[in-house]
């Protein structure tokens, strides 16, 4: 039996979908979840392989300890032999524990499925994305922590039952005062496409082009380290080495020279555009499609080209 | 306030990562180890602006064998009080949390403090591990900690934005950026750190749960197609008809 965690206090996101449909290929799945969704959202989750979900409304979708008492409630309740989690900021707090409280060996940052004979080992990106290592578990019950992107949600089936579950979460220690969540904005680790600009913008008030290109494609916006060092831009869109590790379809880099720390967070990426003004700058040797040229000329222009797309191709 | 800031040595950010012995081990060779930069420029300064506000004792933690001293040194030498070194191979993160949850619990601490995540592994694990197995409140990817008296006020990150928290000590964090910056040590530090306390405690027995078989690197990239600056519509179509990303 398989166990799969999903966050669903904001809806069902995309990477509900991918952990399900990742749960799926490896046996029948329960889905647990905890706060305020509705049914009929869960439900839906049947439709990407969940035979049921089971949510406890009880308990706090942002904390850990309750989360990782939720789980393990539920993982003994279904007898469940793996347990899925999307690699998020939740599973991060959660998984650990849990693996502690289950003994259970924990894989994080898997990017593939299992291979499941004599031993069970799961790939995962190691040296912030310079490499990949293969991890064997050695216990009964195995945690699997996917990283966002690495499956494609598949529909194969319809609604499912979904039923209240009493995790038996216990108390709270850790009091949330305030949770600030900018409206609209898609997360970066989940976006399929990202645009993003280092210190070749010279100055924070030259990221409108940026945003504007961000917009035309649905993309969520990064940046290069020293540029959310010196305040040009949120921390939590700096990406690489000591940054987010992303892994979208398509990140476009503009006025960043491709540090090694930089590649470290994005090498992951399916396709890799380059704007830089510098024929030698490094990042071209890690790219798919490059463009030579000053970037306050290109994105307008490749802003403009993808309106004009858009505008035919609807 | 007792303070305990686990640190772990991680390759230097620029080295070439490679692997030997059939592919099943990190290659070593001229590979300089850095102080993780997670556990050093958040935890750790944090934890010493905190001990000088309000008085109290850091003690850095490492899982590591004698090869590490080194850079247990470099950590003093930025100012922690002193050193405890569990003598054992760091052999994953599990075996790693419990030898230091064992030495925390016998020795009590008011925080511990992690980095974020190795940039070696990435497993963003030990901390949460170390607060279950001492059945603590773990707040994880704080950008902020702030105390007054035993309260901790932080600022964590959560999917798309920040959270304020609030919660008692004793508890486990792990940091992030923009908790505190980076210092560099001076001479004077340096010197120090080589007469500082370091105390290396037997690791008690725990099992290993998880071991990492293999490795491999990524394919390199195929050259890149350089498309006129002129000629976005081009790039565009690429993206649509060769790429298939939009
Ligand atoms: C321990 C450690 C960890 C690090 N971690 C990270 C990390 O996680 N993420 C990260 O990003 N960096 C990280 N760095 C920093 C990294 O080494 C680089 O310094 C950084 O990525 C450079 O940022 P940048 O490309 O924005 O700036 P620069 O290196 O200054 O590059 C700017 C680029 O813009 C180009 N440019 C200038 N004008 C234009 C224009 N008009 N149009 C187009 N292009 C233009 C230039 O040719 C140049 O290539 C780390 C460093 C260390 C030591």
């Amino acid at each position: 039996m398989i166990l799969v965690y999903v966050n669903s206090d904001h809806g069902i996101g995309k990477s509900a979908m991918e952990v399900v449909t990742y749960g799926k290929k490896l046996g029948d799945v329960t889905v647990v979840t905890a706060g305020g969704a509705s049914d009929a959202d869960l439900a839906k989750l049947g439709q990407y392989g969940a035979s049921k979900v089971m949510i406890d409304r009880n308990a706090k979708a942002d904390d850990a300890q309750q989360l990782t008492r939720l789980v393990a409630t539920a993982a003994a309740a279904v007898g469940a032999k793996i347990i899925v989690f999307s690699n998020d900021l939740v599973a991060k707090a959660v998984a650990p524990r849990l693996s502690v409280k289950l003994k259970a060996g924990l894989i994080s940052g898997a990017i593939a499925l299992p291979e499941m004979g004599s031993d069970f080992t799961c790939k995962v990106n190691v040296f912030s994305g310079k490499a990949f290592g293969n991890v064997k578990v050695n216990s009964d019950i195995k945690i699997i922590s996917l990283l966002p992107n690495s499956i494609q949600p598949e529909l194969t089936g319809a609604d499912c039952a979904v039923e209240n579950f009493d995790g038996a979460v216990g108390d709270i220690k850790v009091k949330v005062l305030e949770t600030k969540i900018p409206e609209g904005e898609i997360p970066l680790t989940e976006a399929e496409v990202v645009v993003s600009a280092g210190r070749g913008l010279k100055g924070p008030e030259n990221w409108g082009m940026v945003e504007d290109l961000a917009k035309t494609l649905g993309a969520a916006t990064a940046c290069s380290r020293p540029v959310a060092d010196i305040g040009w831009r949120p921390h939590h869109e700096h990406v690489g080495q000591t940054g987010f590790a992303i892994r979208p379809n398509l990140y476009i880099a503009a006025g960043i020279s491709g540090a090694i720390q930089h590649l470290a967070g994005v090498n992951g990426s399916k396709v890799i555009v380059v704007i830089n003004t510098d024929p030698e700058a490094p990042f071209f040797k890690a790219a798919d499609y490059g463009v030579i040229g000053d970037a306050f000329e290109v994105l307008p222009r490749l802003n403009e080209a993808l309106k004009k797309f858009k505008a035919a191709n609807n | 306030m007792k303070i305990l800031v686990c640190i772990s040595k991680a390759p230097d950010t620029t080295s070439k990562i490679a692997f030997s012995a059939g592919n099943t081990q990190f290659d070593e060779n001229g590979v300089q180890f850095i102080v993780n930069p997670y556990d050093e420029w958040y935890a750790l300064v944090r934890a010493l602006e905190l001990k000088e506000a309000n008085g109290g004792n850091v003690t850095i933690i490492t899982v590591g064998t004698a090869g590490d001293d080194s850079v247990i040194r470099k950590a003093l030498a930025i100012g922690a009080d002193d050193a405890v070194r569990i003598d054992a191979e760091p052999t994953d993160a599990y075996f790693t949390a419990m030898q230091i949850a064992n030495y925390a619990k016998e020795n009590g601490f008011d925080i511990v403090l992690t980095g974020k995540e190795t940039i070696n592994y990435n497993g963003s694990q030990v901390g949460g591990m170390i607060a279950e197995a001492m059945d603590l409140p773990f707040v994880s990817l704080a950008a902020k900690l702030d105390m007054n008296g035993n309260t901790a006020t932080m600022e964590r990150e959560v999917t798309g934005g920040v959270q304020v928290v609030q919660v008692n000590t004793p508890f486990v964090a792990s940091c992030a950026k923009g908790m505190a910056e980076q210092r560099i040590p001076n001479m004077r530090g340096i010197m120090a750190a080589r007469t500082k306390p370091l105390n290396v405690v037997a690791p008690a027995s725990v099992d290993m749960l998880t071991s990492f078989v293999s490795y491999d690197t990524p394919d390199a990239k195929s050259s890149v197609k350089l498309i006129d600056p002129e000629n976005m519509d081009e790039l565009v179509n690429l993206l649509h008809n060769e790429a298939k990303v939009i």
